[in-house]
């Protein structure tokens, strides 16, 4: 396990962040949720994690905290950690289906990329990437690891409409949109399974850390997943990581 | 039940906030001016977390249709009980068929009607506060209707407070943020010599000020951001987020409001002024 040093800083009344080197870094994030779950595991009840990236944001949902008081007890537990503590992550196998109903985009990206269109499929669901955060919308996960020859511009105008589910590239990144909302990214495909659905028992099934592979599937089977997904029944397939 | 005879401006539902889902990207929400909202849930000995109406700008018409008490807070919209003037941190009784309106706005901007007993909607994820598409409405319709128990007697122990009020208030108390240490003396001056006033660009995501500042060219990862947090955009644009702000940006978050200072804000307006003060 590597270990990196780490900085602590006053957010507000009853938070503290926590920050690591400012790199995207499987292994940086690594040592973030390590440590996450060994905080879960000593520390009272009563504070909510935001993992992201390089940072990690402790969040007292009871009292206004003392900053110096967390700070030393932080750095210490981070300093006596070792490699013992786990998380648990999983990697998702997510359906997406790359028609050029839902990938309005593919066209004029594989002129942009010079790339055929099956190219781009190819490449974009043959690599895993990692949730290195989740926000902006309920269920919109940051995902890094997008292969170089699929970076690409955001659009020029964005929309003032993208379908929920939709599939998405945009610079270095890649993304579902979990919910119908403007946006700039070019649009490859659709993903059938809502990553975020209020009427599950766990709304989010994804969490930071984990890892997301995309498969592409036919039309027909869409609307099999798409039916599934909205009554519930549709479980994506996970393979525990880190076992 | 409580009807929406007509529903004002925009009026929600809200409680103390869904906590718990913020590393999944959902937002608190819950009320914006917490601080009115506790004293009168505890003026009617209700449960904190008991579920109110928040009334922004202009008020809703509401028919009771059970007996109850009720407490208001908040912004001054001219509240009238059967055409009878109502006042702030008072408990008052209702009975089947009364009617609440409100009027004028003469001060503040979000106003609070609490029930005895809370009001008791859809609850999604642990709270009742309405933030689409957690929940299927944004706010209150007309002709809905909202259930809430009967109250037949109640006996206060605390009926009518003079209380403080903050409606007047236009400094902000702020701590620093995480990225404090970009600004530049030039962004110090600024922040902290003059008054900003409230863009129009104000809801319950987001205030946005007016005035710029200088901008920057500082890049840095998406991390959590929180209500009350100032984010400065590389143009120099001043955006503090709310209840219903989102749980991770990629702007530096130079300042951080107090919960008595997010309070402050959520009483503000298109065109008020604000001033920041470093504590």
């Amino acid at each position: 396990m590597n270990k990196y040093p780490i900085t602590i800083k006053p957010f507000g009344e009853n938070a503290v962040l926590i920050e690591w080197p400012n790199k995207v870094e499987e292994v940086i994030l690594d040592d973030i949720l390590r440590f996450q779950a060994l905080l879960q595991l000593e520390i009272e009840n009563d504070w909510e994690f935001i993992p992201a990236y390089n940072s990690l944001t402790l969040i007292n949902l009871k009292t206004k905290i003392d900053f110096s008081t967390i700070e030393k007890q932080l750095l210490k537990m981070h300093k006596d950690s070792d490699s013992t503590s786990k998380r648990q992550n999983y990697l998702w196998k997510l359906p997406v289906c790359y028609d050029l109903e839902f990938g309005i985009d593919l066209e004029e990206l594989s002129k942009e990329l010079k790339m055929s269109i099956e190219e781009i499929i190819k490449m974009h669901s043959s690599h895993e990437y990692i949730v290195y955060g989740i926000g902006f919308l309920p269920g919109f996960m940051y995902l890094g690891g997008l292969p170089k020859s699929l970076e690409t511009l955001r659009k020029s105008e964005p929309r003032l409409k993208v379908e929920k589910g939709a599939v998405g590239l945009a610079g270095k990144q890649t993304g579902i949109y979990p919910q119908e909302s403007p946006g700039g990214w070019n649009i490859i495909g659709n993903c059938p399974i809502p990553v975020f659905n209020v009427k599950s028992e766990e709304p989010c099934f994804v969490s930071v850390g984990d890892k997301i592979k995309f498969e592409a599937i036919p039309r027909a089977e869409y609307e099999l997943h798409k039916i599934e997904g909205e009554v519930g029944i549709y479980t994506p397939e996970k393979i525990v990581l880190n076992a | 039940m409580l009807k929406i005879l007509k529903s004002g401006f925009f009026t929600t539902i809200q409680d103390t906030g869904r906590f718990g889902f913020r590393n999944k990207g959902v937002p608190i929400s819950g009320v914006m001016d917490s601080i009115s909202v506790e004293r009168i849930n505890a003026l009617l000995e209700n449960e904190p977390s008991a579920a109110v109406l928040e009334i922004t700008m202009t008020g809703p018409t509401l028919l009771f249709e059970e007996n109850t008490y009720i407490c208001l807070a908040g912004a001054l919209i001219s509240p009238t009980l059967n055409n009878e003037p109502v006042e702030n941190y008072k408990v008052y009784k209702v009975s089947s068929g009364d009617i609440l309106s409100y009027g004028r706005l003469e001060k503040g901007f979000r106003s609070y009607l609490a029930v005895k007993g809370g009001l008791k909607t859809e609850k999604v994820l642990g709270s009742y506060s309405q933030y689409v598409p957690l929940t299927s409405k944004k706010c209150v319709l007309e002709n809905e209707e909202i259930q809430y128990e009967a109250c037949n007697l109640f006996e206060p122990k605390i009926s009518e407070v003079k209380m403080d009020t903050y409606l007047d208030f236009d400094f902000l108390e702020v701590q620093r943020g995480p990225e404090f240490n970009i600004l530049t003396d030039n962004h110090l001056e600024a922040l902290f010599s003059k008054a900003f006033t409230i863009s129009k660009k104000n809801n319950r995501m987001a205030y946005q000020l007016d005035e710029k500042i200088e901008g920057h060219s500082y890049s840095m990862l998406t991390s959590a951001t929180l209500p009350g947090t100032v984010q400065l955009t590389p143009a120099g644009k001043l955006i503090v987020l709310m209840k219903d702000g989102q749980t991770t940006g990629g702007y530096p978050r130079i300042l951080q409001l107090s919960e008595t200072s997010i309070c402050v804000l959520a009483q503000k307006k298109f065109g008020d002024f604000i001033n920041f003060k470093l504590t």
